[in-house]
């Protein structure tokens, strides 16, 4: 049985993580309400830009002056896998919920014989995935000191992997990251960047053909500069909605601590207040017991 | 007065300007372009320079861009900006810094990719030199 002053301690000890995890939970929906508008600033341009790139890919067809980005190489031998997640903790099973769905990824694609190179984005999946595939992980990505991510740093990651599909290092390009759908929702998602995916594509068939454009220079040249463009923007959306993820699953997270923490204070507070009054009513009995004995 | 038509510059951050403009210039690679209601569809890649937007008001608002594309429709005109600010808004720093980093990308660059970054370091010096007054 603890003494009163080991209860009193454990009380303030409590009510001290709170306040923490309080704040936490606070700063995270400041922080989520700002994640939001960048998440849905940028989405005007990623919107323009599929339908943009839809309509030339059509004009361009499936002829071989369409750049190979967009072809891919005709093999799928070694696969190239971003893993995009949180530089830090504390938010639930927000970073193992993408990392799981990317071993689960590797793991398949390993069994079926393939090369599998990965580059980690965010230092929380690069320690999850180390464990199991470390000799496979080429690159990691640190934005542990960006404080806003801006599109530049999703152009350096995009231009770090079309050198190495240039090189011939990757046939195919898969990104993994986690959609935001609501604050309490966030779901790991798999996107496949190179060859730009078959579902683009189609969507473009739906809603191009709306008019017959001028190129300048030919179309051609023109999607070989929008490509590279378009996987910066597919990272950099990522990027967003990632931190939209994380912000809103370490509120979550924060607001389910805050509430087992008022739940233990009331407990202990109980007992507390419980041996408390055992220990009046011991010395009452004592000095009752005392003067009858008189 | 001139008919008007929509356009819209967008940077992958945000939508900067959406309105009703009468005219707009564009830095196209293949040189200037004005484009005006009705113009027909087309479709261009722009360089770093400098885009003058004639409001339906008839105010002039400069912005400077640093490549991107165009989609033009004879209902509106979309750039896509890969970066893009008002010219007042514009901080020479960030201009030094972006030629700065292009020189030292040209160290070891291949042969293709030297001109292409020469001819966008001088792209970028000339737009220095438009919006920042000497």
């Amino acid at each position: 049985m603890p003494s009163l002053k080991d209860l009193k301690n454990r009380i303030a000890s409590v009510k001290a993580t709170q306040k923490i995890t309080k704040a936490m939970k606070m700063v995270a929906a400041a922080k989520l309400r700002r994640a939001q508008e960048a998440a849905e600033a940028a989405r005007p341009y990623s919107q323009r830009m599929a339908a943009v790139l839809a309509n030339i890919a059509q004009a361009v067809g499936a002829d071989d002056s369409a750049p190979r980005l967009m072809t891919g190489t005709g093999r799928d031998d070694t696969h190239l896998v971003i893993v995009c997640t949180a530089e830090r903790g504390l938010c639930g099973g927000f970073n193992s919920q993408i990392a799981r769905f990317a071993r689960d990824h590797v793991r398949k694609l390993l069994a079926q014989g393939k090369t599998v190179k990965i580059i980690c984005v965010g230092k929380k999946g690069f320690d999850m995935l180390r464990r199991d595939f470390a000799s496979l992980i080429i690159d990691r990505v640190d934005l542990r000191e960006v404080k806003k991510i801006g599109f530049e740093n999703a152009d350096r990651i995009g231009h770090k992997v079309i050198e190495l599909f240039d090189k011939g290092e990757f046939d195919v390009c898969t990104l993994f990251y986690s959609e935001f759908k609501s604050v309490i929702s966030q779901i790991p998602t798999a996107q496949q960047l190179i060859p730009a995916s078959a579902g683009e594509v189609a969507a473009a068939e739906g809603e191009g053909a709306s008019a017959i454009y001028e190129y300048e220079p030919e179309a051609g040249a023109i999607l070989s500069d929008l490509i590279p463009r378009n996987i910066s923007v597919q990272i950099f959306r990522a990027l967003l909605e990632n931190v939209a993820g994380e912000m809103g699953a370490k509120m979550s997270a924060m607001d389910n601590a805050t509430r087992n923490a008022g739940e233990m204070i009331d407990k202990l507070t109980l007992s507390y207040n419980r041996q408390r009054q055992a220990q009046i009513t011991k010395e009452l009995i004592e000095i009752i017991s005392g003067a009858e004995a008189l | 007065m001139a008919e008007s038509f929509n356009f819209e510059l967008v940077s992958p951050e945000r939508l900067l300007v959406s309105e009703k403009v009468t005219e707009v210039v564009i830095p196209a690679t293949e040189g200037e372009m004005t484009v005006m209601a009705n113009h027909a569809p087309t479709m261009t890649t722009i360089k770093p320079g400098v885009v003058a937007v004639k409001t339906a008001a008839g105010k002039t608002e400069r912005y400077a861009v640093f490549g991107g594309f165009a989609d033009i429709l004879p209902s509106g005109c979309t750039l896509l900006a890969e970066s893009a600010v008002h010219v007042d808004e514009l901080d020479p720093t960030v201009l030094e810094n972006r030629i700065e980093a292009a020189r030292a990308e040209l160290e070891g660059a291949g042969d293709e990719k030297k001109t292409r970054l020469e001819q966008f370091i001088a792209e970028l010096t000339k737009l220095g030199e438009i919006v920042i007054p000497a």
